[in-house]
């Protein structure tokens, strides 16, 4: 990665274009001028321009760099577990060129000037662009309100506690009230606080054989179908992460029909997991939500075909193996997953749910949309963020052998098809996959 | 709301609210305040129009500025002037408003100026004392004599009180002064803009009258005749209404660069006291185009005819 400047121009060649817009793959070449999409054509149409780079694409798919909207990373404040360039060197070898960051860090990002260090230092890095969410309220406690419009100026695209969800009623519609004014988005954590605290499995026959403490999957739907009232009542903008359960689903699919302003994103591990992950007490399957039974997966699988679903992101989440070597309940909640964000949500692709088209979608120009963000497109003027991709090529998930400090993959001995061969930002190449 | 409860079989006056009232009703307590704003000036006010008279200043709830205004213009009239200002500890030792309005009658009250901090106490005094009742603010209901001192200062500076657009900005939803504005712009003719934060405005306030809500203060105060801050009570912050005073002045305050996009020489009204820096900026509340000062001027005079009126109207036994 010697220089620092991409090539005046650069074109790939041999190649099949995602365009995100017209939801179409189809051969073509790609030319970049100055780190900046400057046009398309169809194949051999001419040469490349004078002293420009080419890159012989050998047939794979060219996309836009991933958009992944829900990343958390160990800096500041738990640098032990991820730091930022250690999550950016994830992220490129994901195909991930974007990303948007929790604000449960420590110190949380609640104030203006966090805001713009994040984003300096996602820049620094030269790898991603870090899009920070700002804290929903000071220092993520859900008590006070935060300084949501300061913050929006620096540059916070959207607002939440991470992994917390509001807990009082009236201070949710508050804090949607106010955001409904200065047009900010509030990004809820659909999990009644109450009826999760201290649970860390779904409840069923599956946690009370294994005598774990357990979270009733109705406390997604109990705060979904709460918020969801709380956004009529306001006319705020509200978006459910991680969403994992048929029930919210349904309350977020008829929300939508009646024309309100909800929006959603789920992560691999809801349409790629079940439960059943969990049987050995493996902790590396503890996650926030905790995985759900078969039939909600099979829920969430059907809400990313038809449309329910409007983004995946990877809910990366680090952790040292530390933190994951305690008894399960103890173990901390959560798996990273942006190395293998392109392959889970492939298998739905090879799966008949949903269309290539569509899963590259809900990776690039779904989540960029949500929060007006300017990246997953192929459009002229954009940036040239790029994944080039083979989508047959397999590859198994080693924890331990991942890009990136944190190795807490709930996909560990996975095989995967579809192999990221290379990631650029800006122009400049910042991933190359090995040869298969 | 104000003058004669038809069905009381002993007719007596109050001013209660703005509410309801028609500009027919409205326009003698300003004129005659107009009088008096006068007439102080010139320390020629009749001392006789409220001789023999008692009026009590009866406050659940502290305000030395609106106390001092309403003593002043009943002294200023002649009037035998009582304050009592009732500490809510004492009232929690047991005596109910109720007890309290024995209590006056029995002591021949003629004109009972009330403050409290419950919403409709004064209409409920109202109902069991001989005395007219003047409310000087309840709750976040009414507070009919700041938006009869407003219109005074707006007329005369503007000339009319029809066809005006009046921004009021900050606070309003839990403001009677606001309330008070909204009836009586309405009332007379003109528009009202309410603009702030969705916490601090809620939606139903448009259907007071002639309203229109705003969420900026940029699209709010542009071509407005006048401009009115409301004071931002440090507890909006704790309650979770608004993050800070630093963010609320910086989205929500008055200052010079937003007061730009009023009309050229718009008003700035402030019903006080001011937090400077936090709904309004020093140089603005400074500034030639503020009245602030004429406002409790203004205040007096309008005291001194809503007394003077009630008492003039007021039905002997």
């Amino acid at each position: 990665m010697s220089p620092t400047a991409p090539p005046a121009a650069l074109v790939f060649e041999n190649v099949r274009l995602f365009d995100p817009e017209a939801q179409t793959i189809a051969p073509g070449r790609l030319l970049l001028r100055d780190g900046r999409i400057a046009g398309r054509d169809t194949p051999g149409a001419e040469g490349a321009p004078e002293g420009g780079v080419t890159v012989d694409g050998g047939g794979a798919i060219l996309s836009p760099g991933f958009v992944d909207m829900r990343v958390a990373i160990g800096e500041p404040g738990f640098e032990y577990r991820e730091t930022i360039a250690s999550c950016a060197r994830a992220a490129a070898a994901g195909g991930v060129t974007t990303i948007g960051v929790l604000p449960n860090s420590r110190p949380a990002i609640d104030d203006p000037s966090l805001v713009r260090l994040l984003r300096s230092r996602g820049e620094e890095t030269g790898l991603v662009t870090i899009l920070p969410y700002g804290a929903l309220t000071k220092g993520c406690d859900g008590e006070e309100m935060a300084e949501l419009a300061m913050l929006r100026e620096a540059g916070a695209i959207a607002f939440t506690d991470g992994t917390r969800a509001i807990a009082d009623t009236k201070r949710m519609r508050q804090l949607l009230a106010y955001a409904r004014g200065i047009g900010a988005i509030v990004v809820q954590h659909p999990e009644d606080p109450s009826l999760a605290r201290g649970g860390c499995a779904t409840a069923g026959p599956l946690a009370t054989t294994l005598g774990l403490p357990q979270i009733p999957a109705a406390a997604e739907a109990i705060l979904i179908a709460r918020d969801i009232r709380l956004a009529e009542m306001t006319g705020a903008r509200l978006h459910f992460s991680h969403v994992s359960t048929g029930e919210g689903l349904d309350l977020i699919r008829a929300a939508k029909m009646r024309g309100l302003a909800i929006t959603c994103d789920t992560a691999p591990p809801y349409f790629a997991l079940n439960e059943e992950e969990i049987r050995d007490y493996r902790t590396y399957a503890k996650l926030s939500p905790p995985l759900r039974c078969e039939a909600d997966r099979l829920a969430v699988c059907a809400a990313l075909a038809d449309g329910t679903i409007d983004a995946i992101a990877s809910d990366h989440t680090p952790w040292d193996a530390d933190d994951k070597r305690l008894p399960f309940a103890q173990a901390a909640a959560g798996g990273t997953g942006l190395v293998t964000l392109l392959g889970v949500t492939l298998e739905r692709v090879t799966a008949g749910d949903i269309t290539l088209e569509r899963a590259l979608h809900l990776l690039t120009a779904g989540p960029a949309h949500l929060f007006g963000v300017a990246a997953g497109s192929l459009a002229q003027g954009q940036p040239g963020d790029l994944c080039l991709f083979d989508p047959e090529a397999e590859w198994t998930v080693h924890a331990r052998e991942l890009p990136g400090r944190a190795q807490n993959t709930p996909f560990d001995r996975r095989t995967l098809r579809g192999r990221v061969l290379g990631t650029w930002k800006a122009g400049l190449r910042v991933f190359e996959g090995a040869a298969s | 709301m104000a003058e004669t409860a038809a069905r009381d079989p002993l007719p007596r006056h109050h001013l209660l609210g703005i509410e309801g009232m028609t500009q027919a009703e409205i326009e003698p307590y300003l004129d005659l305040a107009a009088s008096y704003a006068l007439l102080s000036r010139s320390r020629t006010a009749p001392r006789d129009a409220l001789r023999g008279r008692t009026l009590i200043n009866l406050f659940f709830e502290d305000s030395t500025r609106t106390r001092t205004s309403f003593e002043l213009a009943g002294k200023r009239l002649g009037a035998d002037v009582i304050n009592m200002t009732v500490a809510t500890s004492s009232v929690n030792k047991g005596e109910t408003l109720l007890d309290t309005a024995a209590t006056l009658n029995a002591m021949r009250c003629d004109l009972l100026v009330v403050r409290h901090a419950a919403s409709g106490a004064p209409a409920l005094l109202a109902r069991k004392v001989e005395a007219s009742v003047v409310n000087a603010g309840d709750g976040m209901h009414e507070h009919p004599t700041q938006a009869l001192l407003d219109a005074l200062t707006l007329r005369r500076h503007l000339g009319t009180l029809t066809g005006l657009t009046v921004a009021i900005c900050g606070d309003v939803g839990h403001s009677r002064v606001a309330r008070s504005n909204i009836h009586l712009l309405t009332a007379m003719g003109s528009h009202v803009r309410v603009v702030g934060p969705p916490t601090l405005v809620p939606e139903a306030i448009a259907r007071l009258g002639a309203v229109e809500v705003f969420h900026t203060m940029e699209e709010g105060l542009r071509d407005v005749d006048a401009v009115m801050a409301l004071r931002l009570q440090r507890e909006r912050m704790g309650a979770g209404l608004v993050p800070s005073a630093r963010e609320f002045f910086r989205f929500y305050g008055l200052d010079g660069r937003r007061l730009a996009l009023a009309k050229p020489g718009a008003l700035v009204l402030h019903p006080g006291p001011m937090n400077r820096g936090v709904e309004i900026a020093s140089d603005v509340a400074d500034s030639v185009q503020s009245v602030i000062q004429e406002q409790v001027e203004m205040g007096v005079a309008v005291r001194m005819a809503v007394l003077d009126r009630l008492s003039r109207m007021r039905v002997p036994a």
